[in-house]
């Protein structure tokens, strides 16, 4: 292999480990609520977006494998990484807070999501495409029940509409991580990010407005996650996340 | 603070290969949007539906457990009400 194509394929890696890892560590912070749901009902919702979102990560990860060509699989991926090889956006290693902020960053990550698993079906790495199209089924979903969620909540009591503005306020910064760039871009796996923002933005918006929420203005404030720049709370999410694969190496269960 | 429970919904799930709903449980929602996500969320994760219909628990008029007796029974002797006396043609299959 010419260094040329193996640059251009480290390229494609990390593109798909910033989508593979996104959906990972969303998914295991919202397997944090699973037993402690508000009403029996949404805990199983939730628990079912977990297992979506997991899924999807498992075969974006076993796609990385195939990439890379080394004989990773899906689980090395998951459980023998550390903190700064990490490549999912800093909104989702974020503590849950209270149901409030969990539904709001669901909604505001899974419309990303939506729009980016429909630009990927654009894409010409034909697996990719249909990880792509099988997430999609699954990401409208996602987007319905939180989208509902943020309605009921963002135009419910005093109480309720001060948390989702609370959890509004403190999420919105961290959403323009998701359409930052960098030179992985120029690869063309997928679409490049900055473009997914015009697409995102009038999908949200109305449904912020229809929950009576208030849309921050944007500041200069960018989280680094995608290029393994993490915050404070992923180590210990991956400490509990990677326990048993750390604690007992290579056992199966 | 006031904690007011949701209402009961009963939940009828058409599957794949039936043609009929079937009453499959009940889920507590706030309203019928909330009602149909949450049957779908509690009782479709196993691909066994095509359809839901969910329906307000209070809705459905029931009849009384203990007036079984008097609302069952009499039927019990009645076998005339079975269309078992007839003789068929040989020509008439698939009755």
């Amino acid at each position: 292999m010419t260094a040329l194509t193996s640059v251009a394929n480290d390229a494609r890696l990390e593109y798909v480990l910033r989508i593979a890892d996104s959906s990972l560590i969303l998914g295991h912070r919202l397997s944090e609520w699973c037993g402690h749901g508000p009403v029996l009902e949404e805990d199983i919702a939730l628990t079912n977006v977990t297992l979506d979102l997991i899924g999807q990560a498992r075969s974006l990860y076993a796609y990385a494998g195939a990439l890379e060509g080394r004989g990773r699989d899906e689980d090395q991926f998951a459980f023998e990484r550390n903190e700064h090889e990490f490549r999912n956006v800093s909104m989702v290693e974020l503590p849950n807070g209270d149901y409030g902020l969990t539904i709001m960053r669901n909604f505001l990550f899974t419309t990303f999501q939506r729009e980016l698993w429909a630009a990927l079906q654009g894409s010409d790495e034909g697996q990719l495409c249909e990880i792509a199209r099988k997430s999609l089924t699954e990401t409208r979903y996602h987007v319905q029940h939180a989208s509902e969620w943020v309605i009921r909540l963002g135009d419910g009591t005093d109480e309720s509409h001060q948390r989702m503005q609370r959890a509004l306020d403190t999420l919105w910064p961290y959403t323009a991580e998701f359409f930052s760039s960098s030179e992985i871009d120029d690869a063309g796996v997928g679409p490049a990010w900055p473009t997914i923002e015009s697409r995102w933005l009038p999908v949200v918006r109305p449904v912020l407005d229809v929950a009576t929420l208030q849309v921050p203005a944007r500041t200069s404030f960018l989280s680094r996650g995608k290029e393994g720049i993490h915050g404070e709370h992923l180590t210990p999410l991956l400490a509990e996340m990677q326990y048993l694969q750390r604690a007992y190496p290579n056992c199966d269960w | 603070m006031d904690r007011k429970e949701w209402p009961l919904w009963e939940v009828f799930i058409r599957s794949r290969n039936g043609l009929d709903h079937k009453h499959c449980g009940s889920v507590h929602a706030a309203d019928p949007a909330m009602a149909l996500k949450n049957a779908r969320d509690v009782f479709t994760r196993r691909m066994e539906g095509v359809s839901v219909w969910v329906v307000r628990a209070d809705d459905i008029v029931a009849s009384d457990p203990d007036a079984k007796p008097e609302m069952f029974d009499p039927a019990e002797d009645k076998i005339y009400r079975h269309p078992t006396f007839y003789t068929l043609p040989d020509q008439v299959n698939h009755m």
